[in-house]
């Protein structure tokens, strides 16, 4: 295969960097004045992106000798990647100009573009150290973005958490794939799929050893019990846009590349990694709900809701059909519109000096005061709980149906009993919203781009989503197959 | 082969321990993630050389590029949270608790 035809299945991580790599230039000698026009040629930028997937970047297949794959399943993701990081990037010039008092730096959204380079190239990996390199570029602008306002120590200690966090478990990563590397003699995923098949005796051991410990370094990634202690912290001291931001593209970056290593170089080891996956998923939503009911502070509960929901979402992968990787990516795109919906609301939580105010208790009454977004709120919670008929219900039931058709059914079951545990503190919110004696009313909006995108956010998780479902439905099936 | 496999299994222990059991010092925390990389490093260095192949040294020096950007953002990181607290006590990075 010639060059042109390997850098055109790049095209959108080619897009991401060179736009990025440009408005760094900009924002070097710009200073604060040019912040806006470089968020808004960011998006356009994620936006060219995303044109630039129609083509070879999703049906080209291997390219680059194995190192990278563009196939539909790495598409899907990325639209859902460009998708969220758009969305970050334009909530934010308010909130830093409002919560600072001072102009956004426009490295934020060059930031966000280069992470979200990596996340394109997590998604595409095919070879272990596309995987490690791609990973490394989202996690380093992700650390530097949640320290992002400087001044703010609760910032700064979330950025310093998450590198400690982080890199701890970028080496658990790094020491399984040199163990997978030394037992296999490749880092190409179809060739460490061949080596798993036919491994036996102390070449299989090691691949195991190797096996636990690039899961364990995943699930870190996307904050999977046990290895989430990090996330509430870092959800509630980064600023608000970036934890928006964490909770949504990284999260399916995460998820679609774990889909991909467990099923493409780790398929026939499908028996061993099962109970890893199926132990993190059932302890991430028992522990995501149960942790989250004494928390005040509204960020902190989201990041538990994350966790809570990575683990439905795993449940998907436990699977290990067809369905279930389809499963996996429809709660994904339902669940990222959930969440960015919620931090949107979270966003229009403030004191009427516009300093966010994040504690539940300042919820309260708020159907009076602000009907609209009491109800939007409302929809995302309800819809977060998994109850019908909101959108939410279904991306729960795809992953339920995929386990029990998988024989699965202990799973599913205990999945099911444990989600209601979790309704209960989203329902707390609802409950705190419409039946409390009202607290001090928040300052006015002053957004009519936030409030479009929560209205937007809503109707989409509303039962008016379910007309969406054949298309997702459709699109979520071809995209999964294109791993088996 | 065995050997190296043991030093760098045993550098990576020294690694993870240096970050949970060190209460004192963010700095020694660094170092600790420096050593989890070097032995990594190690292991692929060993293995390239055992199988009798390339992949393994060139995955080595990729991570000790990043391993650099690392650092130097690891570094940022601290500085700014010095300045915000005047403390880099491990014991101290508690702001945030639930």
């Amino acid at each position: 295969m010639d060059y042109a035809a390997n850098l055109a299945m790049v095209l959108p991580e080619i897009v991401l960097s060179l736009g990025g790599l440009v408005l760094l230039m900009v924002s070097a000698w710009g200073g604060r004045s040019v912040s806006r026009g470089v968020s808004w040629v960011s998006v356009a930028v994620l936006m060219g992106a995303g044109i630039a997937l129609i083509g070879p970047a999703s049906a080209g297949g291997i390219a680059f000798d194995g190192l990278y794959n563009a196939d539909l399943f790495a598409a899907f993701a990325k639209v859902l990647i460009f998708f969220a990081a758009a969305v970050s990037i334009v909530i934010a010039p308010r909130f830093f100009a409002r919560t600072s008092g001072e102009d956004l730096r426009p490295e934020y959204p060059v930031l966000v573009l280069f992470s979200t380079a990596g996340m394109g190239m997590m998604v595409s990996a095919n070879d272990l150290l596309t995987l490690y390199v791609g990973l490394e570029l989202q996690s380093l602008s992700a650390y530097v973005l949640a320290s992002f306002m400087r001044r703010d120590v609760r910032s700064a200690e979330a950025g310093l958490k998450y590198f400690i966090l982080g890199s701890l478990a970028s080496g658990i990563l790094l020491y399984g794939i040199s163990l997978v590397y030394g037992f296999s003699g490749t880092t190409i995923f179809g060739d460490i799929a061949t080596a798993y098949a036919g491994a036996e005796g102390s070449t299989k051991i090691g691949l195991l050893f190797g096996l636990v410990f690039v899961f364990a370094g995943l699930a870190f990634k996307m904050s999977a019990v046990p290895f989430h202690m990090w996330t509430p912290d870092v959800y509630e001291g980064a600023p608000t846009p970036v934890t928006a931001f964490f909770a949504s593209a990284p999260k399916v970056a995460a998820l679609a590349l774990s889909v991909r290593v467990a099923i493409e170089a780790m398929g026939p080891a499908t028996g061993d990694w099962r109970q890893i996956v199926i132990f993190a998923a059932l302890a991430s939503i028992v522990l995501g709900a149960v942790a989250a009911i004494n928390q005040q502070n509204i960020k902190r509960l989201l990041a538990y809701s994350s966790i809570n929901n990575v683990g439905f979402a795993l449940i998907g992968l436990a699977a290990g059909t067809a369905e279930g990787v389809a499963g996996v990516l429809t709660y994904m795109t339902i669940y990222i519109v959930m969440t960015l919906g919620s931090f949107l609301v979270v966003l229009q939580m403030r004191d009427e000096h516009g300093q966010p105010v994040e504690t539940i208790a300042s919820l309260s009454g708020l159907s009076r005061r602000r009907p609209a977004l009491a109800a939007a709120l409302a929809i995302f919670m309800f819809s977060l709980a998994g109850i019908p008929p909101l959108f939410g219900f279904w991306a729960k039931f795809a992953v339920f149906e995929a386990a029990v058709k998988a024989d699965l059914v202990a799973l599913a079951a205990i999945g099911i009993a444990a989600s209601t545990i979790g309704a209960y503190y989203y329902l707390k919110i609802v409950k705190t919203m419409y039946f409390d004696a009202p607290a001090p009313a928040y300052g006015k909006s002053d957004s009519a781009l936030e409030g479009g995108l929560i209205a937007a956010a809503a109707l989409f998780v509303s039962p008016l989503g379910y007309l969406l479902i054949p298309v997702l439905g459709a699109w979520s099936l071809a995209a999964a197959r294109t791993l088996f | 082969m065995t050997h190296y496999l043991v030093v760098s299994a045993i550098l990576f222990t020294m690694g993870v321990l240096g970050i949970f059991l060190n209460r004192k010092n963010l700095i020694i925390i660094l170092m600790a993630i420096e050593l989890i990389l070097l032995s990594v490093n190690l292991n692929l260095v060993a293995f390239s050389a055992a199988l009798n192949d390339l992949v393994g040294q060139i995955f080595a020096m990729f991570v000790l590029t990043v391993a650099a950007g690392e650092a130097a953002i690891g570094l940022a990181i601290l500085v700014i949270y010095f300045r915000g607290r005047g403390t880099i006590s491990v014991d101290d990075v508690n702001r945030m608790k639930g």
